[in-house]
């Protein structure tokens, strides 16, 4: 499997929290890569960093094989690496089909407006989202925003999609659909990075986790021997739940 | 496409009808209110680009109107340069300028950007209130051989009043032509989230400090002729503040974002004030009116009267830009 993203200690502080701390893995082409970690762990700072929402204190980050480090989100999502907000983000005064339009006039192809409005009427069919197209954004639901805000970094044609935590606040139907799109998305040649509380879910997804706490990675394996690892465990130790619901995913 | 749109051929028509009402029976008291009409709308609707469009306000969009004042008089008088090349020169000039002025303070958002722009008005007053080769506070004049090339005054008046007409149609067809371009819509992802925007792949740097200097080139060709129909240009004329004001009450009044908002708003605005201003018992209160109508707008009608009329007829927003 070549690597897709290579990411090379990584930092970010914030005054005086270390949020992410001297991170590094890779992710391989058509993989699925979970990110979990305790609240506030560092997960969303780290996709940031990524796609260069924030500059990291130190580090490298490369993807396809360029250097990245240091790039704008506008010239990352460019070059084929697009993103999902964990607090949706929609262009509220615009329709939805307009916001998709955006993702796809801006995104990897940099496609032309009739392109785009093409492109955005098949990937809102992708997503489940076609009757609402001509609906003002602000009046979806929160699992419709969640799925608005896959349906734009699906429109960029990317070869890596960061999705943040886009099962949290679904039903389980929801759930279920969400799950299906992102197999969907993998099979169709997308690499996924995904952060994700439903524990479930992201164990049965993930080809591999990245366990993040206080800003540290303190495990990188398959979903069974995660599960297994003491670090992982002891993050959680407050968090029993979680702990129950790692064991029970198994 | 442009030929499909029901606005197109309304500017056009507007265009016409402006240009042959004044001329047929040589109504010169007619064209000197109707010019005034046209400049409203030329600094309306270039504004909306910025406000509307972008959702950044400008509170120093005269300083284009100005300044292209200033450049076009100097060429004219002190360079002898025909009327046409001047004023173009003017909108390139001040479009250069406004494009390093936006570089510099689009780095502001919301507030900071706002307060901004009154620096920018007040700087550029302050430094032609002390440049020398532009007559300091005094201004300049035209002087009456700038008009001989065109035949005399008269014909250099009416020349004037059509190229006016010209760039009044131009700054609203440029506005048609933005909103449904794809650089229109990165402007409106932009308006409506900045940072989603930019997630989004929308360079907001380059984006922003474009339509700054675009917002700038027709108001700064428009101020080189009226500047030079009215025969001289000061400092306090130049960048009268409450012009600016105003802009911004008449792209509200007739609602920020679409093009036929920015022209009504600036037709009836300029209308109401120049009945109040030659009224003598309202003349002294016609920037309370403006602000009562500012305030019973936003408060009433947010989208302004064409926002009111998206919401009777729904259906109006595919003809109605
Ligand atoms: N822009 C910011 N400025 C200052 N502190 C921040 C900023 N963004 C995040 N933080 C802090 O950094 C830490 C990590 O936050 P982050 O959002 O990355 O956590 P997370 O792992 O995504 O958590 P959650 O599971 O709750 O989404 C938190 O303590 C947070 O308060
Ligand atoms: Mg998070």
């Amino acid at each position: 499997m070549t690597d897709l993203l290579q990411v090379r200690g990584i930092s970010k502080r914030f005054g005086g929290l270390q949020a992410v701390a001297d991170v590094s893995f890779n992710l391989g082409e058509g993989e699925i890569l979970g990110l979990i970690g305790p609240n506030g762990a560092g997960k969303t700072t780290l996709f940031n960093l990524v796609n260069g929402v924030f500059k990291s204190d130190a580090g490298t980050i490369t993807f396809l094989g360029k250097d990245i480090t240091g790039r704008s989100p506008d010239q990352v999502v460019h070059l084929g690496l697009a993103r999902t907000h964990q607090i949706v983000r929609p262009l509220s005064g615009m329709s939805v089909l307009e916001n998709v339009i955006v993702g796809a006039c801006f995104g990897r192809e940099n496609q032309s407006m009739r392109e785009a409005r093409a492109t955005a009427l098949e990937v809102l069919e992708r997503v489940g989202l076609a009757d609402r197209a001509n609906s003002s954004a602000r009046a979806l639901t929160l699992a419709g925003k969640k799925r608005l805000e896959v349906a734009r970094a699906l429109a960029a044609r990317p070869m890596l999609l960061l999705l943040d935590e886009v099962l949290a606040g679904l039903n389980p139907t929801e759930i279920g659909q969400m799950i299906a799109l992102i197999l969907s998305i993998r099979d169709g040649g997308v690499s996924v990075f995904m952060i994700e509380h439903v524990m479930q879910a992201i164990m049965n997804l993930s080809d591999r986790i990245v366990v993040l706490n206080l800003g540290r990675k303190i495990a990188e394996a398959p979903p069974a021997e995660v599960v297994k690892n003491a670090d992982v465990v002891e993050a959680y130790l407050g968090f029993p739940d979680i702990v129950d619901k790692l064991r029970g995913a198994q | 496409m442009m030929l499909r749109r029901p606005l197109f051929w309304l500017i056009l028509l507007l265009a016409a009808v402006f240009a042959w009402l004044p001329k047929h029976g040589n109504n010169v008291a007619l064209r000197e209110d109707l010019i005034l009409v046209a400049v409203a709308i030329i600094l309306t609707s270039n504004l909306n680009l910025m406000i509307g469009y972008t959702g950044y306000v400008n509170f120093g969009h005269i300083v284009f109107y100005g300044l292209g004042g200033y450049v076009g008089l100097y060429l004219m008088t002190v360079r002898s340069w025909h009327l046409i090349p001047a004023a173009l020169t003017a909108g390139v000039a001040v479009s250069v300028l406004a494009l390093l002025f936006g570089l510099g303070i689009l780095r502001l958002r919301g507030a900071y950007f706002a307060l901004a722009t009154i620096g920018v008005l007040e700087a550029v007053q302050a430094f032609v209130s002390n440049f020398e080769s532009w007559g300091r506070s005094t201004g300049m004049y035209v002087s009456f051989e700038s008009y001989v090339p065109m035949g005399g005054p008269k014909h250099a008046l009416w020349l004037t009043y059509f190229l006016i007409i010209g760039v009044m149609a131009l700054s609203l067809m440029l506005s048609l032509g933005i909103r449904r371009s794809k650089f229109g819509l990165g402007l409106f992802a932009i308006r409506e989230d900045e940072d989603a925007a930019i997630v989004l792949g929308v360079n907001a740097t380059l984006y922003k400090a474009i339509i700054y200097s675009v917002s700038a080139f027709l108001p700064a060709v428009a101020g080189a002729l009226m500047f030079f129909k009215n025969g001289m240009i000061d400092p306090s004329i130049a960048f009268e503040y409450m012009l600016s004001l105003e802009g911004i009450v008449m792209l509200m009044l007739g609602g920020q974002g679409t093009v036929a908002g920015s022209a009504l708003g600036a037709g009836l605005y300029e209308r109401l004030r120049s009945y109040l201003l030659t009224s003598p018992r309202l003349s002294a209160f016609h920037l309370v009116i403006a602000g009562a109508l500012l305030l019973l707008v936003i408060r009433l009608a947010p989208g302004g009267l064409i926002g009111w009329l998206y919401r009777l007829v729904p259906r109006s927003r595919e003809v109605i830009e």
